[in-house]
């Protein structure tokens, strides 16, 4: 013992690293600062993992288009553990940018980022840009059919930037297509620089929570007076202060140890993320989504209005970003308690549901077709009893002219048009007539594309679409009936 | 002297502010070294960056033409049809592997009149696929929809899809490809 102790004075004496690690560790931190405050240590910690698996898997990815999906199926197949390698650095990766998000949201909420932590939350806003770009790029280094297609969204977008979308896009995909350059442009973001400046910024995070200590649990009636905060501050630390370790580290190692078993478990059951399908861009059978910390973007960018779509997705992200590096400036005094900030706590809620809504939106997109709901669903026998052999007729045209990629009939098929389980209640014969073949909305004109036979047929068909308790639809003072007889079978 | 030594220096405790400090040179001398220093270095600097921005900033500088390729005899495009080809585009490194495969549909309106389309969407990139029972094309991304003549029917695309220029040799369909198509230029 006296041996260990001997060795540790003979470091200490040479290195100093006890004197310069010690206020780090017993630094003191407010009393109340409890289970809020543990989602930024659990961040660290996934980043952490990211670090040591990212090295791990650079040991055998080939960061080239023509071998990287095959060396990630090695990976998955053939290196021992290298499944496992995989799921953790994929699962670890949606873990920190939730535990992030968790973060940020409980900072905003206490307003921690007020007088004198407005660099905490400005290079917080830094790390968040940073841990999302590395998302990003971490999607591409999949390099499967979703990694491809996504670049080319991307590149699509880049080429709306007015004047400059040509070079901005060739230097986003390091050539004027996706290829081997475009890959490895990821992978050098992927691996050195975003990870690099990462580092940087959580060094320069964690140097302005020691300089500025951690924020108190808000109080209502604790008002931040920049002119005195600092001194009351360090008094309070000083007389009701705990240190750091054990007193709050406690509970950051609990709740790591819980995530960090809960990640394990969650690598182990679900596996690695992809690849997907090869990246073969002439396989073109495919539906590209992006990862889900994207999915609320994807969400969004689908649910423009086409007008303007160019004009919110190139300014937006940028309106954003500055809005949140303003925050600390538009409010940097005052009262930090939720209960007295109730717009803040709105807005928070409302982004929060916001992002959901958009996510689930995403997730399900029903603006894109069901592109083989054609030929792959049923129409329901309900809507084939007791039809005329042209009605019949119909709803075979209605199948093998794709209708159905875009309209459900009894909740199966495409939900980018209506359902039209009951469409023979909104149109009326000639207005169905007139909306198949001159589309009109979001359809479109099946005028040159069916013969006269088929328009026929199918709009017989979809006459009938209607419960039989509900009047079919009238055109107001014609009083047109239905001229094929169907109504009969009701 | 000595005061402003110190001043420069500002540390006040080792002693080279000091008359009797080591001080090798006198306070002018250092001064000018600094800025020849910084002088040197930066010079030095700027020429460093050039051949690094350089590389960065290649590929948006860099012009790429496209060159024609072969997609096939005539005979596989029939008239009245719309068929699916593809090629290895000319523009390719390497390192591309699959990714430098290329995709199009061919539409032979009537004997040697055709039009080539891009197979991507002209809303955000994605595959288009043909539809020869409805004579659509459709986007599985945000249901853009295109009339079998590339122009826009339906969904959010801003136009038509992007077309190739063709021309056919010696019974063969070639058509002027390269670059990624995009909003900017059309292929």
């Amino acid at each position: 013992m006296s041996f260990l102790k001997a060795s540790l004075a003979w470091i200490e004496e040479r290195t100093g690293a006890m004197a310069f690690i010690a206020p780090l560790l017993f630094h003191h931190v407010p009393r109340n600062a409890k289970w809020w405050y543990v989602f930024g240590s659990a961040t660290l910690m996934f980043f952490t993992i990211q670090i040591v698996t990212g090295v791990c898997l650079a040991t055998v990815y080939a960061p080239s288009a023509a071998q990287a999906w095959e060396s990630l199926n090695y990976i998955d197949n053939e290196v021992p553990m290298g499944w496992m390698l995989r799921a953790l650095h994929g699962w670890s990766s949606n873990a920190m940018v939730v535990m992030m998000a968790i973060h940020m949201l409980q900072v905003f909420l206490h307003a921690s980022y007020k007088y004198p932590r407005e660099l905490n939350w400005i290079t917080g806003v830094f790390l968040l840009l940073t841990v999302l770009a590395l998302a990003f790029t971490g999607q591409v280094m999949r390099w499967d059919q979703d990694a491809y297609w996504g670049l080319g969204i991307g590149a699509a977008i880049a080429d709306r930037i007015p004047v400059f979308g040509d070079q901005v896009r060739a230097m986003l995909l390091g050539g004027p297509i996706i290829g081997g350059e475009t890959l490895n442009r990821f992978y050098a973001l992927h691996v050195f620089v975003l990870p690099g400046a990462a580092i940087a910024l959580v060094g320069l995070h964690m140097v302005l929570i020691i300089k500025n200590g951690i924020s108190e649990m808000p109080k209502p009636g604790a008002v931040v007076v920049p002119s005195t905060y600092r001194k009351e501050f360090e008094e309070r630390m000083h007389t009701d202060g705990v240190p750091f370790m054990p007193d709050a580290a406690q509970r950051d190692m609990v709740f790591c140890g819980v995530c960090l078993i809960g990640l394990f478990a969650l690598a182990a059951i679900s596996g690695p993320i992809g690849p997907g399908g090869m990246p073969d861009p002439t396989l073109i059978n495919t539906n590209p989504r992006p990862d889900y910390p994207f999915m609320w973007l994807f969400g969004a960018v689908s649910l423009l209005p086409p007008a303007s779509e160019t004009a919110i997705m190139l300014i937006a992200p940028a309106i954003g970003v500055l809005l949140l590096l303003a925050i600390p400036f538009f409010s940097n005094s005052g009262e930090r308690a939720p209960s007295k900030r109730p717009a803040m706590v709105l807005l928070a809620v409302v982004t929060v549901m916001a992002i959901a809504a958009l996510t689930w939106e995403g997730t399900t997109s029903p603006w894109s077709p069901v592109m083989d709901g054609w030929s792959s669903l049923p129409t329901p026998a309900k809507f084939t009893r007791g039809r005329t052999p042209l009605e019949m007729q119909g709803a075979v045209v209605f199948q093998y002219a794709q209708c159905r990629n875009c309209h459900a009939l009894d909740g199966q098929g495409g939900r980018r048009g209506p359902e039209l389980d009951a469409v023979a209640t909104r149109l009326s014969y000639d207005q169905l007539v007139r909306q198949v073949q001159q589309g009109g909305g979001n359809m479109p004109a099946y005028g040159k594309n069916l013969d006269s036979a088929q328009t026929a047929a199918v709009v017989a068909f979809l006459a009938t679409l209607h419960p039989s308790n509900e009047p079919d639809s009238m055109i107001p003072g014609a009083q047109l009936p239905i001229p094929t007889g169907s109504a009969a079978a009701h | 002297m000595s005061d402003d030594v110190k001043k420069s220096c500002g540390c006040g405790d080792c002693g080279c502010g000091t008359a009797a400090g080591r001080l090798p040179q006198s306070a002018p001398r250092r001064g000018f070294m600094v800025k020849l220093g910084a002088g040197l270095l930066g010079v030095g600097g700027l020429l460093t960056a050039i051949p690094i921005v350089g590389y960065i900033v290649g590929p948006a500088t860099k012009r790429f033409s496209n060159v024609w390729v072969e997609l096939g005899s005539v005979a596989l495009f029939p008239a009245g049809q719309t068929r699916f080809a593809t090629f290895l585009n000319p523009i390719r490194q390497p390192t591309d592997g699959d990714s430098a495969k290329t995709a199009c549909w061919v539409r032979c309106i009537d004997t040697a009149k055709y039009q080539v389309f891009a197979i991507n969407c002209a809303h955000l990139g994605c595959p288009v696929r043909w539809f020869a029972q409805s004579k659509l094309f459709m986007c599985p991304c945000h249901g853009g929809v295109y009339y079998q003549d590339g122009s826009r029917a339906a969904g959010p695309p801003p136009r038509g899809l992007f077309e190739y220029k063709w021309k056919v040799e010696g019974g063969k369909l070639l058509i002027d490809a390269g670059r990624l198509p995009g909003l900017e230029e059309s292929v």
